[in-house]
């Protein structure tokens, strides 16, 4: 595990000023919070996905639609760098945050995942108190009083539109909780380390209709705040919360029988979903297709 | 099946009568090997607090405490086996527990699935040595190596220190695979929470993975103790005293265990078979064993509610 190995070894003092680069781009904002340009994940020798070349802006919400195994959550998994922890998984091409290669081998992948957040499909809230789940980010950063510890707590929850269901029983066990309220305590988790984008894999997949509102309501909220981009097999979702759209499918390799991920198309959602240039995404987004 | 005209009647529903009576006896099948499992361990525990009662009876309990154990004298001082065990469990946990441990949360949470492959099998193989063996190799290896490094020679040939580190060695396979198991079970969706939030993997194995792990691990330390508690072999081999020893309190002097002692008096003797004080005595140390294993588990249990995170 080469890519994991050089992931664990800390960042040396040299890259600090890379760590003060990294936010002054943040603010200029001159440069997209991510660029990838001829991206491509193998899992061993399968080629999951190839040739993703796109743009990720600032302070608003990137949905990343497209049927099964098109690769979209590989993709999204490369921003925070969770493929290092498949020993197969090999990246290739450029993926750029604020204008540093992800894949330098100076980057520390845990530092990345500091600044990137991630909320997952299903929701997996720690076995532990709902304070615990919410101060561990905090803690991991060496945040120790208990008074930050308990601010941070508070606003977190706050943001993630939890507070008012939660702050009676803060002690109790996060897995007490209903699914959307787990799934807005993972974002609040996320919130909590003040992340600057929040990447989130079909997070209302396993929800209900209300639940999903919710949760569409509250990334509105906080998309002044973060940069978010979420993966959705919903497409009146992405059509409801997103301001620009990836469609990915999926093509039939030359050398194998496997199917490989292809980025299709790449625009504002409007355009997406009312005249899209490819006739691919008109065919999916219309509903002939996936 | 009725024919087409009364099709959706009752009839055709119906359990069919072989069917019923193959499912009664199945379902006897199984209840009689639960019967009789319950049925062997009620009439252990019967001969068991039998002989123990009638031990306790007939003993001048003044025997009960005194200057060491000698069954074959009339003396039967309880303490000496007691401390015997407490001292061999306590030496083999603090072998077994870092060791065990460590060793399963590096195959859990470290290892490459290589390593992993490669080293979970020959731990287990370990699990497999007869102890009659690690009794020798305590007599042969441990204490003329370890223990005499460590006090300067002033151990004896036989003694409890050296048992105890056999019966840790022993003890390590349990821990390891009990623990390396709960460890495993850790769903992967809280590990990539945690890294998610920017955790190393230091912080996710004992932030995260070992805290949801933590019933598991309980389990895992008990089932060690009891093993280690109830280690005859080595103990009967290595520590010495088989014919009764005075009260000791220094590990590197012959002792004896609880079950080591129970053993020696069956010994081939025939003053011991049959009847007589010295033969109920063993039952009456059997019976305090099984009542300290219980205490063990029930403590173990309710540690593990207090402490478990459900995931």
């Amino acid at each position: 595990m080469p890519e994991l190995a050089s992931a664990l070894t800390p960042l040396r003092s040299s890259e600090n000023s890379r760590k003060v680069n990294m936010t002054e781009a943040a603010e200029t904002d001159q440069v997209p919070v991510f660029r990838t340009r001829g991206l491509a994940v193998y899992y061993g020798d399968f080629r999951a996905v190839r040739d993703v070349n796109l743009d990720v802006r600032g302070q608003e919400i990137t949905a990343f639609i497209g049927p099964s195994g098109c690769g979209k959550s590989t993709v999204l998994r490369c921003f925070d760098r969770m493929n290092d922890l498949i020993p197969s998984a090999r990246v290739e091409g450029s993926v750029e945050y604020h204008g540093i290669n992800l894949y330098d081998k100076a980057v520390d992948a845990v530092e990345v995942r500091r600044r990137v957040g991630m909320v997952f499909q299903k929701p997996n809230p720690f076995p532990k108190s709902i304070y615990d789940n919410l101060a561990f980010g905090p803690r991991l950063n060496g945040i120790k009083k208990k008074n930050e510890l308990d601010e941070i707590v508070e606003s977190s929850l706050k943001r993630a539109a939890l507070w008012d269901e939660v702050k009676d029983r803060l002690k109790a066990s996060a897995m007490g909780l209903s699914g959307g309220q787990q799934q807005r305590l993972c974002i609040a988790r996320c919130i909590a380390v003040e992340p600057d984008v929040i990447l989130m894999d079909e997070p209302c997949s396993a929800l209900d209709p209300i639940a999903t509102a919710r949760i569409e309501d509250l990334m509105q909220e906080i998309k002044r705040d973060f940069t978010i981009i979420i993966v959705t097999h919903n497409m009146q979702q992405a059509a409801r919360v997103s301001d620009r759209t990836a469609f990915f499918t999926t093509e039939v390799n030359n050398e194998s029988d496997r199917r490989t991920g292809v980025l299709v198309e790449f625009d504002l959602t409007q355009k997406m979903f009312s005249r899209p240039s490819d006739e691919r995404t008109e065919a999916y987004v219309t509903g002939r297709f996936g | 099946m009725s024919s087409d005209t009364n099709r959706w009647e009752i009839g055709s529903l119906r359990l069919a009568p072989a069917r019923r009576r193959a499912d009664t006896r199945m379902r006897l099948i199984f209840s009689a090997a639960a019967v009789a499992t319950l049925a062997i361990s009620i009439l252990i525990i019967y001969t068991l607090v039998k002989d123990a009662w009638g031990f306790f009876i007939d003993v001048p309990k003044g025997d009960l405490w005194n200057i060491g154990w000698f069954p074959r004298r009339g003396i039967f001082d309880i303490k000496t086996l007691i401390l015997g065990t407490l001292m061999v469990t306590g030496i083999a946990m603090l072998i077994a527990v870092p060791l065990g441990l460590g060793v399963a949360i590096y195959l859990s949470e470290f290892a490459a699935p290589r390593v992993r492959r490669v080293l979970k099998p020959i731990i287990e193989v370990l699990a497999g040595i007869p102890s009659v063996v690690l009794g020798y190799f305590a007599i042969s290896f441990i204490n003329p190596n370890i223990i005499t490094a460590l006090v300067g020679g002033s151990n004896k040939a036989f003694n409890v220190a050296a048992a105890g580190v056999a019966v840790g060695i022993l003890t390590i396979p349990i821990i390891a695979s009990v623990s390396e198991d709960a460890l495993r079970a850790v769903p992967m969706a809280l590990r990539e929470a945690s890294y998610g939030l920017g955790a190393r993997r230091v912080s996710t194995t004992f932030r995260v993975v070992f805290p949801a792990a933590i019933s598991g691990i309980v389990a895992a330390l008990i089932l060690g103790i009891s093993r280690a508690i109830g280690e005859t072999m080595v103990v009967a081999i290595a520590a010495g005293a088989v014919g009764g020893g005075l009260f000791s309190t220094d590990p590197f002097q012959p002792g004896q265990t609880m079950t080591a002692a129970m053993a020696a008096l069956g010994f081939g003797s025939d003053q011991v078979a049959g009847s007589g004080l010295a033969f109920q005595s063993l039952f009456f140390i059997g019976f305090l064993l099984f009542v300290i294993t219980l205490v063990l588990n029930m403590i173990g249990d309710r540690l593990v509610r207090k402490v478990r995170e459900e995931y």
